[in-house]
C-alpha cells in the first residue's frame, strides 16, 4: 500500500514536469490569471524575446485593481491607469488571450470571476500575479500569488520552478455562535500565528467548522492565507464544491462532469496522512475579530482592548507594536469598540461576494448609515452586481445612505478614485491594514461584513450582536 | 540578470519588523506599464512628507546613507502583495542584499530574480548587527555568496542558507525563464501524458 498523502502532496505530484539535480521543480500550471497591474512587464519581456503564450486556452484575464468602480459609461479619468487598462486589453488582443475587459458584463475581482466562472476547478494549480490568489484554494486547487518575472515564465512555458513547500494542517473543529463568520475564523488564526506563522507553508484547512462552510465563506477563509505567510491555503473538495460548480460556463459537461467529479473525489487528504505542522481552533470559542494595527496578525475580539507595547519583552516586537500605535494614534489598554469610524467599506477579494452582500443589507435593512460615516459598497463582480440588484440589495444599501458601486478592488488598494483620505479611520470587510493601503494616512480595521454594517450605522466601532 | 559574487557595503538600519511591501512601495504607483524610476517611490510614504518634501529624519534620505548596498531590516521582511516592484525599486535604489531573520515566500523569489540577495541570520547575529551599526554607521560586512559567508566587522564569519539553483543563477547571472525553455521537451512529454488531466478551459 502506497504512502498516505495530504491533498498537498497530490496536488504537488501531479503536476511535476520534471526534476533535475540541484533545481527546484518544473511545475505545470493549469489555470492563469492576469489581471493589469502585475502583467505588463512580463507581456514587454514576451515581446523582448519574440516569444508566445503557450496555452492562451489555459491563460485568463480581467481588469480590477486599477480599475474606477464608478459608472461604467464614465471614461476613466485618470490617464496612467487608463493606458494601464487598454494596455491589459491590447496585450490579451495581441497574444490571443481570453479576457473580461473595463466594459464587460462578466467584469470582477479577478478571484471573484475565476470561481463564478467555473475557471477554478478542484485538482489544478493556479497562478496570477496576485498574492490573494490562494482564493482559489477553497475549491481544492493548489493556488499561490507569483511575481511578475513568473507572470512571464508562465505565459511563455505554462510552467514554473518551485520547490516544494511544508504541510499545515490548520484544523477547526466545532460549531460557530451566530454573528461569528469565516472572516472571523481567519482572522483569529492569523492573531494567533502572525503574519509570518505560516512561511514556507500551504495551509490545509479542515474540521467540522470548516466542512459546515459555504463555498463563498471557504474562499473568505483561504483568501486571507498569505496574510498568515503561507502562499497558498486549501480545503478538500467535497459536494459543496461540485454543486456550486455544476452548470458554470466553463466546466466540462455531461460525461466529462461526471468524469471529473470522479477524479476530484481522489483529492482529499487519505486517512493517516502526516502533516509537517498542525494548529487547531475551537470554533465554539471564536468571537468576532477585528484588527487594531497595521498588518492582519494585530488582532483582538470585537470586545477586546488595544494592547500594551510594554508587556512585549522584544525590543523590536516592542518598537514595532508602538509604531503601529502611534499610525493608528489608539491608546494600548483601551477598548476598540467605540472608536470613531469615518469610512466604511464593504467589498475586495475576500468579502464581496453575495452572501457578503446579503450579510451587510441584512445589518443595514430599516436603518440608516451614520450621517459622519461614508459607506461605500463594491461587488466583486458585475454578475454579482446584477443578482444584487435582483434580489434589491442595492436599494437597501441606497436607502441606508451606502454608495453602491461597479466591481473592481476599490478602496482595498485605493489605486483607482476609491481611498481614505489622511488620518481617517475605516471598518473595511478587506485584507490588508497595512499604512497607508487604503489611501496615504488612512487607517484601517479589518472586521467581517456584518461589523463593518454594524460600525457604519453607530458611527463606531461595534459588535452586530450588541446593535 | 544581474551577477552576485561578493558585497562589501555598510548596512542601512531599518528596525521594524514585518516591513511589508505596500512599504516599500505603495500601490498607486504601480499604474506604471514600465519597470523603470521605481527608485523614486522606493518606501515614499516613510520618506516624504504630504508636501512631497523628502523628510530629514528617514534614513534612506540621510547623505551619510547614500550609495549604501545593503539593508538590515526586521523579521518577515517583504510581507504582503506579490509586486515584483517592491525588488525593482530596491535595486533601482542601490540595494543588492537585504539583512534579516526571515523573508516573506513571494518576496524573497521576487528578490532572487533581480539579483537581490536576501541573507538570513540568526536573531543573535541580527540583534548584534544592529548594535554594531548603531556603535559605528561605518561597520561594513561583506556577503560572499560563493562560500555563502557573511563577514562581520571584526572578521568573524558566519554562513547563510542559499538554495542551490538560486546560487548558481546569481553567480552566473542566468535567468530562469531561459533555463525552463530549455526543458521544452519535458514540458511537452507531461502535456501528452495520457495520465494527466489538461484543464484546456473552453466556455461549452
Amino acid at each position: 500500500m502506497s504512502t498516505p498523502r495530504t491533498i498537498i502532496e497530490k496536488l504537488w505530484d501531479s503536476h511535476v514536469v520534471a526534476e533535475r539535480e540541484g533545481a527546484p521543480s518544473l511545475i505545470y500550471i493549469d489555470l492563469h490569471l492576469v489581471h493589469e497591474v502585475t502583467s505588463p512587464q512580463a507581456f514587454a519581456g514576451l515581446r523582448a524575446r519574440g516569444l508566445k503564450v503557450r496555452r492562451p486556452r489555459n491563460t485568463f484575464a480581467t481588469t480590477d485593481h486599477s480599475t474606477p468602480t464608478t459608472p461604467r459609461s464614465l471614461p476613466i479619468v485618470d490617464p496612467i491607469a487608463k493606458a494601464q487598462v487598454e494596455r491589459l486589453e491590447s496585450n490579451c488582443e495581441e497574444f490571443g488571450i481570453p479576457y473580461f475587459g473595463f466594459q464587460s458584463p462578466h467584469q470582477g475581482i479577478v478571484h471573484v470571476i475565476g470561481p463564478e466562472n467555473g475557471l477554478t476547478q478542484p485538482g489544478m494549480t493556479v497562478v496570477c500575479g496576485d498574492s490573494h490568489t490562494a482564493t482559489h484554494g477553497a475549491f481544492g486547487a493548489l493556488a499561490f500569488g507569483i511575481g511578475t518575472s513568473e507572470v512571464e515564465m508562465v505565459l511563455a512555458t505554462q510552467c514554473l520552478l518551485q520547490r516544494k513547500s511544508k504541510t499545515y494542517e490548520v484544523r477547526v473543529d466545532g460549531a460557530l455562535k451566530p454573528g461569528v463568520t469565516a472572516k472571523d475564523i481567519i482572522l483569529a488564526l492569523i492573531a494567533r500565528i502572525g503574519v509570518g506563522g505560516g512561511t514556507g507553508c500551504v495551509f490545509e484547512y479542515r474540521g467540522t467548522a470548516i466542512s459546515a462552510l459555504s463555498m463563498e465563506e471557504r474562499m473568505t477563509v483561504c483568501n486571507m492565507s498569505i496574510e498568515g505567510g503561507a502562499r497558498a491555503g486549501l480545503i478538500a473538495p467535497d459536494d459543496k464544491t461540485y454543486q456550486f460548480l455544476a452548470g458554470k460556463p466553463f466546466v466540462p459537461k455531461d460525461a466529462a462532469w461526471d468524469a471529473a467529479v470522479e477524479r476530484w473525489k481522489k483529492l482529499p487528504t487519505d486517512p493517516g496522512a502526516a502533516y509537517d505542522r498542525t494548529i487547531s481552533m475551537d470554533a465554539n470559542e471564536l468571537e468576532p475579530m477585528i484588527t487594531f494595527g497595521t498588518n492582519p496578525g494585530m488582532g483582538i475580539p470585537v470586545s477586546g482592548v488595544v494592547p500594551d507595547p510594554s508587556s512585549l519583552s522584544d525590543p523590536l516586537e516592542r518598537d514595532s507594536l508602538a509604531k503601529a500605535l502611534r499610525y493608528m494614534d489608539l491608546t494600548p489598554g483601551k477598548p476598540l469598540a467605540g472608536q470613531p469610524v469615518n469610512v466604511v467599506f464593504v467589498g475586495s477579494c475576500t468579502n464581496s461576494r453575495m452572501s457578503d452582500l446579503r450579510a451587510a443589507a441584512g445589518v443595514l435593512k430599516g436603518r440608516k448609515v451614520n450621517p459622519k460615516v461614508r459607506m461605500m459598497v463594491v461587488p466583486g463582480s458585475m454578475e454579482i452586481k446584477r443578482q444584487a440588484e435582483a434580489e434589491g440589495l442595492d436599494k437597501v444599501f441606497r436607502e441606508a445612505g451606502a454608495d453602491w458601486r461597479e466591481a473592481g478592488c476599490s478602496m482595498c488598494i485605493a489605486m483607482n478614485g476609491d481611498q481614505l483620505q489622511p488620518g481617517e479611520y475605516s471598518v473595511s470587510t478587506s485584507n490588508r491594514n497595512f499604512e497607508g493601503r487604503q489611501g496615504k494616512g488612512g487607517r484601517t480595521f479589518l472586521a467581517s461584513p456584518l461589523t463593518a454594517a454594524a460600525s457604519a450605522i453607530a458611527g463606531v466601532v461595534t459588535d452586530a450582536r450588541k446593535l | 540578470m544581474a551577477q552576485f559574487t561578493t558585497l562589501t557595503s555598510r548596512m542601512m538600519p531599518m528596525p521594524v519588523d514585518n516591513i511589508d511591501t505596500d512599504q516599500i512601495i505603495p500601490a498607486r504607483f504601480l499604474k506604471t506599464i514600465s519597470k523603470e524610476g521605481l527608485d523614486k517611490q522606493l518606501f515614499n510614504d516613510w520618506r516624504y512628507d504630504a508636501s512631497g518634501n523628502p523628510k530629514p529624519d528617514f534614513i534612506l534620505n540621510a547623505p551619510e546613507w547614500q550609495g549604501v548596498r545593503i539593508l538590515l531590516a526586521g523579521d518577515n521582511f517583504g510581507c504582503g502583495s506579490s509586486r515584483e516592484h517592491a525588488p525593482w525599486a530596491l535595486t533601482q535604489w542601490g540595494f543588492r542584499a537585504i539583512l534579516s531573520t526571515s523573508f516573506a515566500d513571494i518576496f524573497k523569489s521576487n528578490a532572487l530574480k533581480n539579483g537581490l540577495v536576501p541573507v538570513v541570520v540568526s536573531r543573535e547575529v541580527h540583534a548584534k548587527l544592529f548594535e554594531l551599526v548603531a556603535a559605528d554607521a561605518q561597520a561594513a560586512v561583506t556577503i560572499d555568496l560563493a562560500s555563502q559567508t557573511l563577514t562581520l566587522p571584526g572578521g568573524a564569519k558566519v554562513e547563510f542558507p542559499v538554495d542551490a539553483f538560486s546560487k548558481h543563477c546569481l553567480l552566473e547571472g542566468v535567468d530562469e525563464l531561459g533555463y525552463i525553455l530549455q526543458q521544452a521537451p519535458a514540458i511537452e512529454a507531461y502535456e501528452a501524458r495520457k495520465d494527466v488531466h489538461l484543464n484546456t478551459l473552453q466556455p461549452s
